[in-house]
């Protein structure tokens, strides 16, 4: 049984609950047991850090001491599977471990509410570093029993995840390949996608909307580019925007986008054979029932029936004459080389 | 015409050493060779009054009010892509943070948007111990929406209210005394130390 | 203060010389109390004149310790000043001239080892007087030695083939000396036979090249080693023993007459990684290109298909005079040689570690080197410059510098040569295509003759600057025009806007950096690399091509980026140089060696494995061991080993060493 402590993060609770159902659901399959942290409290997003220094170092605190009472037998590694609260968390640990004086600080703070925290306790790591690193590619591609054949994808990491990843956990804050390699172990079709690192706008629709809309109508104008069948995200703030958004986008634009949003655990699930209800389908905005057909799954779904055809396999490209392309190294034309 | 801060002579700690001051850990703001390349990668970049590069460049010159009249700092979408890119390695994003509280605190960007919107969010925070969506939604919305924008996000609220994206009631922690305790001694300790 | 050590010895008399070094050392140590103190408290351990004066190194300074040698009978002297590094032969040779040995002489640091290390001034006067009272214990100690004199070896070998080692080996070479120039690679010629134009004059880099290689190639005093490598270097200054692998080219050179029909009639065509940049072609069996010194081919291995399979053999038949030998082995050979000389140059930094550029994946995205081979008249496309397809002509053109350098990620430093490179491609793309260019650039660094002049030229032709650091290429659209580009996305800074600026073709001016194996050859040779990676010189100011290693010089880019011209001038400065050791016929070697007491000598044999230079050889009828003082170079390594202790050190015996502990121990602050 593999052990970890759990952060859901005021977003799976709710927002993002399809992640949440889509997280839990993959326990039985690789035999994970998550233990949610008491009583935590929320990460602040953006929000908290953007006002309050000390602030927010002290509400990071708060989590990381309650998370700190509950480790047990070695297992102090924190999933988080939002990718916001992964950065906070992670952020403040590796802040807090290099400055000794901002520990001190933020204890003082934590002391008035009966908590301590002592840097370097807690590991915090995302649901995605967790599934690659931990459980890895081989056992994951063992239990895919539906292989997703057929299912275009396109791969959308976000910003916080691999950027600015102060532990090294992901292999390039511009062009990462992880999680495609991942898709691919489920079967699935990975689609070029070299918006994959952009970010979704975060939090400024509510502030500049127009600004956000461009930046989300470049995603998914990409992603129809490339003839996707679906976007699968990290992050439940990118779902959000890219899946939330996409109407009120649409409208801006005048354009008529219909990509779903889904979150990689999701197409996980529905590889180990779990059905659709069980993985938060149906809470998304923007229909996923036409990416659902193409690997043959039906579901009942509340909303409405969505209209659109499917778009058309691209024409092979020719072998071109010309001078020769530089050597890259492994399979994927723009993985990283260090 | 004017006389600008830069001109009016020494007045103290620079502007410069304010804001690193003020930034945790070590951000190397005094580092940087004006490259550009933050001011490059920024996807807000277009709509800022003023590039990042352009405000570090301001800072350096002490122009305060200009600085803290920018909207740059607000328009910042932490993606971070400054941080990983910049060739002296400054840590670009957490001076913006530094920049925005900094602002408020002298008494910029009161009532815009921005300002309001992290400050609603922060309140429910302090209040309730969780985030809030449909509180923060409605009152930001209240308060800066045009009406033009009003049958969108109410259809999109719809949307994800049938879906159970959003509760309708905020959620308290039990350890919300406790957290208020930490918040309000970690507020007092900053400003102590300033 | 008398020293308490065993041996009684008489007493010699000491003279002390206390440097203020202007106020290198004066200003934060109390010179003037040091000397006094000498001379009073030191009374009894044989100080008899202590004096303290500006700047000791002068000719004044100098005689005034040959003055007190001659009038007050000094049998010692200690000068407390800067690192010995700097005058130990200073004070030594102006003793030797009064007729003082000059062994009898040392200089202690205290400036490098106190006044420049501490700001504390009363400590640091303390501990001044601490690190000279070690020097008196030790110098009464100190014996009278005889430096060692060893023949110069005349020949001279050469490492690197390419403009800085040619330049050096001819200059050897003109003037009579014999050289050993071994390359790496099938030619000479290195990175600048790969270049088209050369700034600021846009001279054909091969035409002013291949002369300079074929004088080499031809020369009577040149042994040339090409495709080959040096594998051991045994030895000291004066006294070198090389071993170099001649790797088999498969072709014998007393058979070869470079007629190229092998080439031709080779029917496996594989990229070339090397002359063309990756941008080309070449067959399994070739010469780099044309002008090739020496003109021989050689056989791929690992491209072969006789190698892979056992078949074809075409090179073989087709050969007029029978000079292809698939047998052929490497040769080792054994050289003596009096001095080394590394040129090994550089390689580009490689773009594909910044993704955001898109180099690898976006076809159109091309390095320097590759856009060196595009134009060039003997590349691949015959030196037009089009797209990644051969054919496009490219109606934009953006040009970025700072590929790789001045960034904390990958090098730090500058490479010197990248804005007059990307200058240079400004004005070639204008003249070949007639194309918009536009230079993306943090600083303009043009310091060179007739630079900045090449800049203005640029400017007059009409090239457009942004200055911005690129944070991205990419090819996907946003606004209209951008369809089917590359977008070069930057900030401009004198506007401080950003932009998006659509182009056919990017050139990324990559960075230069320490080859792979640089730090490898260097351990080789016994010297050292600085944190980047670029080989150290003895000092950064005063000796540009020498190294800490007596015998080994190095020049070129292999000691940090530089253009041609310096290059060159490093070439001529390094075989000046060695041409000096030469004509002096010796060296004279510090006499601090290693010498075994017979009699102590228990015969365990365990100082010989452990000495560095296999200086150490063992009697077999008398079961003792002794050391060869012309190979030993004074490490200590035998001495701290020796269980019975029966080796001491000339110049550092224990009891040197004892008395100047017990001198810097006395003194307590």
């Amino acid at each position: 049984m593999r052990k970890y402590l759990f952060y859901p993060g005021c977003s799976l609770e709710r927002n993002a609950s399809a992640y949440y159902d889509s997280v839990m659901a993959l326990r039985e399959p690789l035999g994970i047991e998550f233990e949610e942290i008491e009583d935590w409290n929320c990460c602040g997003a953006t929000e908290y850090t953007s006002l309050h220094r000390l602030g927010s170092f002290a509400l990071q605190g708060r989590n990381l001491a309650l998370a700190a009472k509950q480790v047990a037998g070695g297992n102090n590694v924190l999933a988080a599977p939002c990718s916001a609260c992964y950065l906070n968390l992670s952020k403040a640990e590796h802040y807090l471990r290099g400055d000794e004086h901002l520990a001190a600080q933020v204890n003082e703070a934590l002391a008035t509410g009966g908590l301590s925290y002592r840097p370097g306790t807690i590991d915090v790591r995302h649901m995605l570093d967790i599934l690659l690193n931990d459980i890895g590619l081989e056992e994951i591609r063992a239990k895919v029993v539906k292989p997703l054949t057929g299912l275009r994808v396109a791969a959308y990491y976000g910003c916080f995840v691999i950027r600015p990843d102060y532990e090294h956990r992901f292999s390039s804050p511009e062009y990462p390949t992880v999680l495609e390699d991942l898709l691919e172990v489920l079967g699935a079709e990975v689609v070029e996608y070299p918006a994959k690192a952009h970010c979704c706008s975060g939090h400024m629709p509510s502030i500049s909307a127009p600004s956000a809309y461009e930046l989300i109508r470049r995603l998914i104008a990409m992603a129809v580019e490339k003839k996707a069948h679906t976007i699968v995200t990290l992050c439940p703030m990118c779902q959000l925007n890219l899946d939330a958004y996409q109407a009120d986008m649409n409208r801006f634009f005048g354009t008529k986008y219909r990509m779903p949003i889904l979150y990689f655990t999701q197409l996980i699930g529905l590889a180990f054979g779990k059905a659709p209800e069980e993985l938060g389908f149906g809470k998304e905005l923007v229909d996923a029932r036409p990416a659902l057909k193409k690997i043959g799954v039906k579901m009942v779904h509340p909303a409405e029936e969505t209209g659109g055809t499917a778009p058309a396999a691209p024409k092979p490209r020719k072998k071109e004459e010309g001078l020769p392309m530089p050597k890259m190294p492994a399979k994927h034309q723009n993985e990283e080389v260090s | 015409m004017k006389e600008t801060p830069s001109q009016s002579g020494d007045t103290g700690s620079s502007f410069l050493e304010e804001v690193i001051q003020a930034t945790p850990g070590d951000p190397r703001l005094e580092m940087c060779i004006q490259c550009g390349t933050c001011a490059g990668s920024c996807p807000s970049g277009a709509d800022m009054d003023h590039t990042p590069r352009a405000i570090f460049a301001m800072i350096r010159a002490d122009m305060r009010e200009e600085v803290f009249q920018s909207n740059t700092p607000w328009f910042c979408i932490s993606c971070y892509y400054c941080t990983v890119r910049c060739p002296q390695e400054v840590h670009i994003t957490d001076l913006m943070y530094t920049l925005k509280s900094m602002a408020l605190r002298k008494g910029y960007a009161r009532n815009t948007a921005w300002a309001d919107f992290s400050k609603t969010f922060n309140e429910y925070v302090f209040n309730y111990g969780k985030a809030f969506e449909l509180g923060l939604a409605t009152r930001f919305t209240m308060r800066h929406a045009s009406l033009r924008d009003i049958p969108g996000l109410a259809q999109m609220g719809m949307g994800m209210m049938a879906r159970q994206r959003m509760s309708l009631i905020p959620q308290k922690i039990n350890g919300l005394e406790s957290l208020q305790k930490v918040l309000t001694r970690a507020e007092e300790i900053e400003e102590e130390s300033r | 203060m008398a020293a308490e050590s065993e041996t009684k010895q008489p007493q010699e008399r000491i003279g002390v010389y206390v440097c203020h070094c202007g106020s290198n050392i004066a200003g934060t140590v109390d010179v003037a109390e040091v000397a006094r103190w000498a001379g009073e408290e030191l009374k009894d351990d044989g100080v008899v004149v202590s004096r303290d004066y500006k700047f000791m190194c002068s000719s004044l300074g100098q005689e005034m310790i040959q003055k007190d040698i001659v009038e007050q009978g000094l049998t010692r002297v200690v000068v407390a000043a800067c690192s010995p590094h700097l005058h130990e032969a200073t004070f030594r040779n102006a003793c030797a001239r009064a007729g003082m040995n000059p062994y009898l002489c040392e200089l202690v640091s205290i400036r490098e080892q106190c006044s420049w290390v501490h700001t504390d001034k009363a400590k640091a006067t303390e501990k001044s007087k601490a690190i000279l009272a070690g020097g008196v214990l030790r110098v009464a100690r100190d014996t009278p030695l005889e430096p060692m004199r060893v023949p110069i070896h005349p020949d001279v070998l050469v490492v690197g083939g390419g403009v800085t080692g040619i330049q050096a080996a001819l200059e050897l070479a003109n003037g009579g000396k014999h050289v050993y120039l071994v390359e790496k690679d099938s030619t000479l010629g290195g990175h600048m036979a790969q270049l088209d134009k050369t700034f600021p004059t846009l001279d054909c880099s091969a035409c002013i090249l291949t002369p300079r290689m074929v004088s080499a190639g031809n020369h009577p005093n040149i042994t040339l080693l090409t495709w080959s490598e040096v594998t051991g270097v045994s030895g000291y200054v004066g006294n070198f023993t090389i071993t170099i692998r001649k790797k088999a080219r498969f072709v014998r050179e007393d058979l070869c007459n470079g007629c190229g029909v092998c080439t031709e009639k080779c029917p496996k065509k594989v990229v070339d990684d090397g002359f063309e940049a990756g941008l080309g072609y070449r067959k399994a069996v070739y010469t780099a290109f044309p002008q090739a010194v020496p003109k021989y081919p050689v056989i791929d291995v690992e491209n072969c298909t006789y190698f892979i399979k056992g078949t074809c053999k075409a090179c073989e038949k087709f050969c007029p005079t029978g000079a292809i030998d698939f047998n052929q082995e490497d040769e080792i050979l054994t050289v003596p040689v009096g001095n080394i000389i590394l040129a090994t140059g550089y390689q580009t930094f490689d773009a594909r570690r910044i993704p955001q550029y898109g180099y690898g994946r976006l076809a159109n995205v091309f390095t320097s080197m590759e856009f060196e081979r595009l134009s060039n008249a003997a590349g691949p496309t015959g030196g037009k410059v089009t797209l990644r397809d051969g054919k496009t002509t490219p109606k934009t053109v953006g040009i970025i510098h700072c590929v790789g350098s001045r960034d904390k990620k990958y090098n730090e430093y500058c490479s010197a040569i990248c804005c007059m490179q990307s200058l240079k491609f400004a004005h070639v793309v204008k003249e070949r295509t007639g194309a918009q260019v536009y230079e993306f650039y943090i600083d303009m660094r043009t310091p060179g003759k007739s630079y900045d002049e090449f800049y203005l030229r640029n400017l007059e032709e009409g090239v457009l600057f942004v200055r911005g650091r690129v944070a991205e290429v990419t090819d996907v659209a946003r606004l209209p025009g951008e369809e089917g580009k590359l977008i070069i996305q930057a900030e401009d800074s004198l506007i401080g806007k950003q932009r998006r600026i659509p182009v056919d073709m990017v050139i990324l001016s990559t960075g230069l950096e320490p080859r792979d194996d640089a730090k490898e050859v260097a351990k080789l040779f016994g010297i050292s690399c600085s944190a980047d990676g670029w080989y150290i010189e003895r000092h950064v100011k005063l000796e540009p091509i020498s190294t800490m290693t007596e015998g080994v010089f190095i020049a070129g880019c292999v000691v940090g980026p530089k253009d041609i011209p310096a290059s060159v001038a490093q070439g001529s400065a390094v075989a000046a140089r060695v041409y000096q050791y030469i004509q002096q016929g010796e060296i004279s070697l510090e006499p601090y060696r290693a010498t075994i007491n017979a009699e102590e000598c228990s015969g365990c044999r365990i100082c010989n494995d452990l000495c560095p230079f296999n200086a150490i050889s063992y009697h077999e009828e008398e079961q003792v061991s002794e050391v060869n003082p012309a190979l030993c170079q004074g490490c200590g390594t035998c001495v701290s080993a020796c269980p019975a202790g029966a080796i001491t050190g000339w110049g550092f015996s224990d009891e040197q060493i004892l008395a100047q502990i017990e001198g810097l121990m006395a003194v307590r602050s």
